[in-house]
C-alpha cells in the first residue's frame, strides 16, 4: 500500500476520528488517502487555526490532537499553534507535507525547513526519509506526544515518500531507549514530603496545568480533603479544584487575586503540583520571601524542578500516582488557624460601574447560567483575565486558554476543536475585539459545521491589555486604538450567524438566555468602557 | 564558572547535532567544545561536550539534554578518573628556525606530518594543558594556522557508560 494510506491506517490505529487541516500540493497523497477513510477532516480557514483547534480538541477529549498542513506556507502558518501547544504542554501530532526528497535543500517552490524552524518548540520531530518507517514513526509520535510531559510532535513527509509503496504492519509497542518518562514517585522523597507536611503550620498547594494533563483532579480533591491544606492555582491550573471548596483561594500571579498571592508569601510549606513556576505566576514573589519556606515540587518533567525556584523535596512523576501515595500516608494538618488568617485577606475592590457592560459581572452571570459541564475558552488580554477570574470552576467544567505563549486568536479556533470533541457540552468563546479579528476567518468553519459556540465578544475598542500597560508605564497610549472596528453583528450576519449587541448590564440576561437557547453559533457583543481595568 | 566534561550517548541520526547545539544556544549555556563520532554500536554516537557553568547551570544542561528524545545517556566525567585528549594540527612558520622547532616537537612527542619550504605542520595529541604549552612555545616562531578537534574523553578503568545509570536515578 502507499505510505500515505499507511499513515491514515496508523491514525485509525491510534483511534483518531477527527483531524483539522488545510490541503496543498505537497500533502495531496495524504488527502487522497484521508478522503477514502472514515476520519473526519475539518477544513479550517488558516493553518494556525488547525493547530489551535487540534489543541482545543486534545484538551477536551483527553486524546492527542491531530492537524495537517501542506509544505512551505502551510507549515509556517502552523508554527504559532505548535509553539502555543509546546508552551502549554498540549499533546499534538502535526503532519506537514514536504517537497520531494531529492529536491530538499534546493529552495524549490514551497520548500521550508519546518523541522529546523520548530526545533526549539516541538517535543520531537521527524523528517521522514524512508517510507517504510512511517508506521514506527507514527506510533512513536503519538506515544511521545501523550506520555510524560505532553507536547507537540511534528512529522514532515516529502511527497515522494507519501506515494512510495510499503508493507504495512503496525508496531504493537514502542521502545525508545532515550525516552523513558518517570511515572512513579521516589519512595524516599514521598516519605520526606509526608514528613514535611506533618511538620508544617501554614502549608499551601499551588496547582498547575499538570494536574489537568494528568487527569488528577479527583486525586487532588482527595488530598485536599484529607489534609485540609488550602489551594491556589496558576492560570493553567484553573479547574483543578472547584471554586466553592472551602480550601480554594483562587488564582495567583500578575493577574491573580490579592488573597491568593498573599497566601504564597505567608506559607511555610509550598507544594507545587504540575507547575513550572513561570514568571507570570510567580514574578511577584521575591527569593527573600521564600527564605524560610520549604518547597515540595511534584512534576513529571525533572527539568522543571529547580529550574525557576529552588526545591528541598523534588518529586518526579505523575501526579495521578503520586498524590494517592502521599494521601494514604499523610495525616490531617491542623490548618484551622491558617485558614482563618487566609479568610481575613481581602481581594481588590473592583472599579465602579461605567454605564456600559461590566465584563466581570457579565462572566459571573454567564457562569451561573452555564451547565455543570460547560467549557469556556478565553482568548488573551483583559478578556482572558475577566474570564479566568470570574468563571466558576466546577467538577466537570473546563476552562481553556493560551497560558504560556499568550496567543491572541486562540479562543475561536480552540472552541471549534472543543465543540468537535464534545458536541453535547456548551462551549463559550470569550474574546476581545483584537483577538476576535485575529481569527475572524474561523467564522467560516463555524458556519460550515453550524457549531453551537456562544461567542462572547468584549468590545472595548482597544487592545485593552496593552492600553492598560501603556497608561501605567508610559502615561500614554499608542497603537492600541480600534475605534474603526467593523460592525461585528453585521460581520457575523454575513456568515448567517445571529448576534446581539449589549450596551449595558441590564440587557445581559436576555442576550445570554437567547444565545444559550439558540441551536447553532451565536454572538453576544458586549460594549465595554475602554478604560475598564483588568482587575 | 567551573568547567565540566559531559559524555553523551545519542542516536546516530541526522538532526541530533542540531538539536544538541541548538539547545545550548537557545538556553544561553556556554559551550567550550563539542566533539562527536560513532561508537562501538554504529547506531549510537558519542559526544564529548565541555561546558562552563555553576551547579545550577550544569544541572539544567543535563536535564534539558536528557529531555531530547535522541539523547540516550549522559554522564559527567571526573577529570581524576578520566583520560582527556585533544588533537591539534599546527602549521608553524619556520624561517631560519627549522631545527629548534623540530627539537621542541620531539620533546613534546608531537609529530611532523607535512613539510613545506616555509612551514612545518605538526600533529599533536594531549590534554589541553599540553597543547597550550606547546602552542605558547610555537608562538614566537609564528603560527600560520591551528585547527583543534575539541576535547574527547573516556573514563579510566573497566566501567562502561552503557552500564551506568541515568544521572537522575543516581
Ligand atoms: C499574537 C499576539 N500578538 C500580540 C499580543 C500582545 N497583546 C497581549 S494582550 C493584547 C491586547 C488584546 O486586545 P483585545 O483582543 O481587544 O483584548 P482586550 O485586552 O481588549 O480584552 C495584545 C496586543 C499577543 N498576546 N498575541
Ligand atoms: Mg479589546
Amino acid at each position: 500500500m502507499k505510505a500515505a494510506e499507511a499513515l491514515i491506517k496508523c491514525l485509525l490505529e491510534e483511534q483518531v476520528d477527527t483531524v483539522f487541516g488545510y490541503p496543498g500540493g505537497f500533502i495531496l497523497h495524504v488527502y487522497e488517502a484521508l478522503r477514502k477513510s472514515p476520519i473526519r477532516h475539518v477544513l479550517v480557514r488558516q493553518e494556525q487555526a488547525a493547530a489551535h483547534s487540534a489543541n482545543g480538541y486534545a484538551r477536551v477529549s483527553g486524546k492527542v490532537g491531530v492537524c495537517i498542513g501542506t509544505s512551505g506556507p502551510g507549515a509556517t502558518n502552523l508554527i504559532t499553534g505548535i509553539a502555543n501547544a509546546y508552551m502549554d504542554s498540549i499533546p499534538l501530532v502535526v503532519i506537514t507535507g514536504q517537497v520531494k526528497s531529492s529536491m530538499i535543500g534546493r529552495d524549490v517552490f514551497q520548500e521550508v525547513d519546518i523541522t529546523g524552524a520548530t526545533e526549539s518548540f516541538t517535543k520531537h520531530s521527524y523528517l521522514v526519509k524512508d517510507a517504510q518507517e512511517i508506521p514506527r514513526i507514527i506510533k512513536e509520535a503519538f506515544y511521545i506526544a501523550s506520555t510524560g510531559r505532553p507536547g507537540p510532535v511534528l512529522i514532515d513527509i516529502p511527497s515522494d515518500i507519501q506515494e512510495a509503496k510499503i508493507d504495512f504492519s503496525y508496531p504493537v509497542s514502542v521502545d525508545i531507549r532515550g525516552y523513558k518518562p518517570t511515572v512513579k514517585g521516589h519512595a524516599g522523597q514521598i516519605k520526606r514530603a509526608v514528613k514535611a507536611i506533618g511538620e508544617s503550620k501554614r502549608p499551601l498547594i499551588v496547582a498547575g496545568g499538570g494536574v489537568l494533563l494528568a487527569h488528577a483532579q479527583s486525586e487532588l480533591q482527595a488530598f485536599v480533603d484529607k489534609t485540609g491544606i488550602p489551594l491556589v492555582h496558576t492560570l493553567m491550573g484553573k479547574g483543578t479544584l472547584p471554586s466553592k471548596d472551602k480550601h480554594y483561594l483562587g488564582m495567583i500571579g500578575t493577574h491573580g487575586f490579592a488573597r491568593a498571592n498573599r497566601a504564597l508569601t505567608r506559607s511555610d510549606l509550598i507544594i507545587f503540583i504540575g507547575v513550572r513556576v513561570a514568571d507570570r505566576a510567580w514574578g511577584g514573589v521575591s527569593d527573600k520571601a521564600l527564605q524560610n519556606v520549604r518547597i515540595i515540587h511534584i512534576d513529571i518533567d525533572p527539568a522543571e524542578i529547580g529550574k525557576n525556584v529552588g526545591t528541598q523535596i523534588p518529586l518526579v512523576g505523575d501526579a495521578k500516582t503520586i498524590l494517592p501515595e502521599i494521601t494514604a500516608k499523610v495525616s490531617r494538618v491542623d490548618t484551622a488557624e491558617w485558614l482563618n488568617e487566609l479568610n481575613g485577606y481581602r481581594n481588590e475592590n473592583p472599579r465602579p460601574e461605567t454605564g456600559l457592560v461590566n465584563p466581570k459581572y457579565a462572566i459571573q452571570l454567564l457562569s451561573d447560567k452555564l451547565n455543570e459541564d460547560a467549557i469556556m475558552v478565553a482568548d488573551v488580554g483583559q478578556n482572558q483575565m475577566w474570564a479566568a477570574r470570574n468563571f466558576e470552576d466546577r467538577p466537570g467544567r473546563s476552562f481553556l486558554t493560551s497560558g504560556g505563549l499568550g496567543t491572541m486568536g486562540y479562543s475561536l479556533p480552540a472552541a471549534v476543536g472543543a465543540k468537535f470533541a464534545a458536541p453535547k457540552r456548551q462551549v463559550v468563546a470569550v474574546m476581545g475585539d483584537g483577538g476576535f479579528q485575529m481569527s475572524l476567518f474561523e467564522l467560516g468553519t463555524i458556519k460550515t459545521h453550524q457549531l453551537g459556540i456562544v461567542m462572547v465578544l468584549f468590545n472595548n475598542t482597544r487592545l485593552g491589555m496593552v492600553r492598560e500597560l501603556q497608561s501605567r508605564n508610559y502615561g500614554n497610549t499608542y497603537a492600541v486604538d480600534l475605534e474603526q472596528n467593523p460592525d461585528f453583528i453585521k460581520l457575523c450576519a454575513a456568515y448567517d450567524i445571529p448576534g446581539i449587541r449589549v450596551s449595558d448590564n441590564s440587557q445581559l440576561q436576555e442576550a445570554f438566555d437567547k444565545a444559550l437557547k439558540h441551536n447553532g453559533p451565536f454572538l453576544v457583543e458586549c460594549m465595554v468602557d475602554p478604560l475598564e481595568a483588568t482587575l | 564558572m567551573n568547567r565540566h566534561v559531559l559524555s553523551v550517548l545519542v542516536e546516530n541520526q541526522s538532526g541530533v547535532l542540531s538539536r544538541v547545539s541548538g539547545l545550548f544556544s537557545r538556553r544561553g549555556y556556554n559551550i567550550d567544545s563539542l566533539s562527536v563520532g560513532e561508537t562501538e554500536d554504529p547506531k549510537v554516537s558519542r559526544m564529548t561536550i565541555v561546558v562552563r557553568g555553576d551547579d545550577y547551570i550544569l544541572e539544567q544542561i543535563k536535564k534539558q539534554l536528557n529531555k531530547l528524545i535522541d539523547v540516550i545517556k549522559i554522564i559527567e566525567l571526573d577529570p581524576r578518573q578520566s583520560v582527556f585528549r585533544e588533537l591539534a594540527l599546527i602549521k608553524v612558520k619556520t624561517g631560519d628556525n627549522r631545527a629548534s622547532i623540530i627539537e621542541i616537537v620531539d620533546i613534546f612527542r608531537a609529530k611532523i606530518v607535512d613539510v613545506a619550504n616555509e612551514t612545518l605542520t605538526v600533529e599533536m595529541t594531549g590534554d589541553e594543558a599540553k597543547i597550550e604549552a606547546f602552542l605558547s612555545l610555537m608562538e614566537p616562531y609564528g603560527i600560520a594556522e591551528i585547527v583543534r578537534t575539541g576535547l574527547t574523553a573516556l573514563e579510566r578503568g573497566n566501567r562502561e557508560i552503557k552500564n551506568q545509570r541515568k544521572y537522575e536515578e543516581d
